[in-house]
């Protein structure tokens, strides 16, 4: 046995931060962070049957009727941005969380914290948003609340909104119906949403006509039921992207899930500003795209009726469930020269590089 | 996306690759000096369409990883103190430090602010009048004209509230390092493209002189990298030792002069510690004279910090090219990119850091 080299210099190492005494920002960032903090907080103190199922929402079944009810906050800033704002947010998030159980999204409730200050004419403009992107979504908005916190304790506006949708289909759509061999389609081009909020963000200004994604998504999913799709999975990219998305759908399913990067579209805009800032766009935030995990002699035609509908137009199928279950849950990747590798979690938001 | 999609071609990558597979007789291990190129190298895969003669070892370029552990705690001081609007690039928020990293700091209020540009951090302290602002300038050759832009524009408009906190370091003396030590076994180098845009390539002249191996300027997208694999077999092989520009795209021989300009202006070259290698001697830059009080070291009186590092984690070795990060037992166990226990998993093009997201 040849010994161990040893360095010339002394080695020196930073000790290990065990644990974050405070909650940090990337513990809501939709990566390994706040992944952690479910699964060591949440899931245990709450635990039970429909909880463990992690998915977008609840689904369960009331007098004889599959329901699918979901919740989620929205803490955008600023307000407005190319292509949206935090109202249609709120809508389009929590509508599209129930779209992802295949439930028909029926009706939402609003909680609104406003920070003392907030102009009128802001607050206007961001319920009259509420109210165009329910009408286009299909849901109503039958219940809300309103506080005001004071000046300093708030960012303008936070809003949380709640969803029940109904299912009207016998498809067990969720992680546990992912099947090997299954394909995995991808609704659109991604990053949209996250490069627009940074281009229009403080200290990182740079000019781009891109908009933010931000659509309902229940459309796209009722043309695949209604056309017979056997859809297994769904699942809508947000915070972390495409690579979260699937790294979730991996680890719930207990399956590997091998992806073509050259097969998933981004939009010229966003590859430029994910160039600039060193960011990957597969882990850029999204508002109007998902994936569905359909099986494979279905995938042409599903990509079909996917694009047939605009929001759909640059659907694409991007990858497969792998046929055996003999390695890990992970996602591989192959890249644009061919070779393969991990898409793993990050740890919580992607950070600009040095250079 | 043009200078982007030419270098990521499939079919292009595939032709390099077969022209080095051509060339290579024998087994070759050859260093890429910058963090920037080790991330491409592991997210494109480039290594796997290489001859397994060719061991690609990954130095000590990553700017995050090497920022010493004591600086960092220096950050976070200053950046706790009342009234301190501490701005830093982004990834060197997460980089923890003895006790607590700048995420942290934000955490319990402290005012870390991200910018993309060091001028963002002057024009700050110009609309900020009553507070400090401090900017970590962190880096090699690349971003020091930028930060040394900062320091006299702020000095240009009396802007007084201004500092740098400085952990610049230089790649020649890094490279020199590695080389003297008893333990090298690297037989060619991808200079950096980047500092060479900026720095040229001349000072690399003395040093493949005076070891012998071959020093190649390489650029940052699969191709580039793999033609600064052939440019550097090929030397290998015919028992050549120069310097050579692969990357004549972004690279000129004698670097951007005036950027070198506002470098000699602000800056001076000093000793500088290297976190996970120890001092090195002239391998940094400290404020001149002429501009020290714009040194935030000094204002904060944070100079004298010491910090000890735990000598448990392999990163020396690997930083030197001399271990891989699969070798260490720790790796994907005890340290993780949530965890580090060393310089090259803390940073996203850290060695580690690198291996763990693409390779587990």
């Amino acid at each position: 046995m040849t010994p161990t080299p040893k360095p010339e210099f002394s080695q020196a190492c930073p000790i290990p931060i065990s644990d974050y005494p405070n909650v940090v920002m990337a513990h809501g960032g939709g990566g390994r962070l706040m992944q952690q903090l479910i699964e060591s907080i949440f899931v245990p103190t709450f635990k039970n049957d429909l909880l463990s199922q992690r998915h977008d929402g609840a689904v369960f079944s009331l007098a004889g009727q599959r329901l699918a009810f979901t919740t989620d906050s929205y803490v955008v800033q600023p307000l407005f941005f190319p292509g949206g704002d935090i109202g249609t947010l709120a809508v389009n998030g929590t509508a599209n969380d129930l779209a992802m159980c295949g439930a028909r999204p029926l009706y939402l409730s609003s909680g609104l914290i406003i920070e003392e200050g907030l102009p009128m004419e802001t607050l206007w403009r961001i319920v009259q948003s509420m109210k165009q992107a329910a009408d286009k979504a299909g849901v109503q908005l039958v219940t809300g609340d309103t506080k005001v916190v004071d000046k300093g304790k708030g960012d303008g506006i936070f809003i949380n909104t709640a969803g029940v949708g109904v299912i009207e289909h016998n498809l067990p759509i969720g992680p546990g119906s992912v099947r090997p061999g299954d394909a995995v389609l991808l609704s659109g081009d991604i990053g949209r949403h996250g490069i627009t909020i940074m281009s229009v963000r403080d200290g990182l200004g740079f000019e781009t006509s891109i908009e933010s994604d931000c659509a309902p998504l229940w459309s796209l999913v009722a043309a695949l039921i209604d056309q017979g799709i056997e859809i297994h999975c769904l699942r809508d990219l947000t915070r972390g992207g495409l690579a979260s998305g699937l790294n979730e759908i991996a680890q719930a399913a207990n399956l590997p899930i091998a992806i073509d990067e050259t097969a998933v579209p981004v939009r010229e805009e966003v590859r430029g500003a994910c160039e600039i800032l060193g960011f990957d766009p597969i882990y850029v935030a999204n508002e109007g795209r998902f994936i569905a995990f359909v099986p494979a002699n279905q995938a042409d035609r599903a990509l079909g009726i996917l694009r047939a509908n605009p929001l759909g137009a640059d659907a694409s199928h991007i990858g497969t469930v792998a046929a055996t279950t003999e390695t890990r849950p992970i996602v591989t990747l192959k890249s644009q020269i061919g070779a393969n590798r991990i898409l793993d979690l990050l740890s919580g938001e992607q950070l600009p590089r040095i250079c | 996306m043009k200078f982007i999609d030419e270098y990521r071609d499939r079919e292009g990558a595939e032709k390099c690759a077969r022209a080095i597979a051509r060339i290579t007789t024998r087994p070759w291990t050859i260093m890429e000096v910058c963090g920037g190129q080790t991330h491409a190298i592991v997210k494109f895969g480039i290594d796997e369409l290489l001859p397994k003669e060719i061991t690609l070892v990954h130095g000590p370029g990553c700017p995050v990883c090497v920022t010493p552990l004591e600086l960092i705690d220096k950050a976070i001081e200053i950046a706790s103190q009342p009234g301190v609007i501490f701005c830093s690039f982004g990834d060197m928020l997460r980089v923890p430090g003895s006790k607590r990293d700048l995420l942290a700091v934000k955490s319990t209020g402290g005012d870390v602010r991200m910018v993309y540009s060091p001028l963002d951090a002057v024009k700050i302290a110009a609309e900020n009048p009553s507070r400090q602002v401090v900017f970590f300038a962190v880096g090699f050759e690349t971003t020091a004209p930028a930060n040394a832009m900062a320091v006299y524009q702020a000095r240009q408009k009396g802007i007084k509230n201004f500092s740098i906190l400085v952990s610049h370091v230089l790649v020649p003396p890094a490279i020199e390092a590695v080389l003297s030590s008893p333990h090298n076994r690297v037989q060619g180098f991808l200079a950096a493209g980047h500092v060479c845009a900026i720095m040229g390539y001349t000072e690399y002249y003395p040093i493949a002189k005076k070891y012998h191996v071959p020093i190649v300027v390489t650029g940052f997208e699969p191709i580039d990298i793999l033609r600064g694999v052939y440019a550097c077999i090929q030397q290998c092989e015919q028992g050549r030792a120069e310097v050579e520009n692969a990357y004549a795209r972004a690279v000129q021989r004698e670097g951007n002069e005036p950027a070198q300009k506002m470098i000699r202006e602000v800056f001076r070259i000093i000793p500088r510690k290297w976190r996970g290698i120890g001092e090195i001697p002239q391998s940094g830059f400290g404020l001149s004279e002429a501009y020290e009080e714009f040194d935030a070291e000094k204002r904060f009186g944070v100079a004298g910090y010491t910090a000890e590092e735990s000598s448990e984690c392999i990163s020396g070795l690997i930083l030197q090219g001399v271990k891989k990060p699969g070798d260490c037992t720790a790796f994907g166990k005890k340290c993780t990119p949530e965890h580090p226990l060393g310089a090259t998993m803390v940073s996203n093009e850290g060695a580690c850091a690198a291996y763990y997201r693409y390779r587990r």
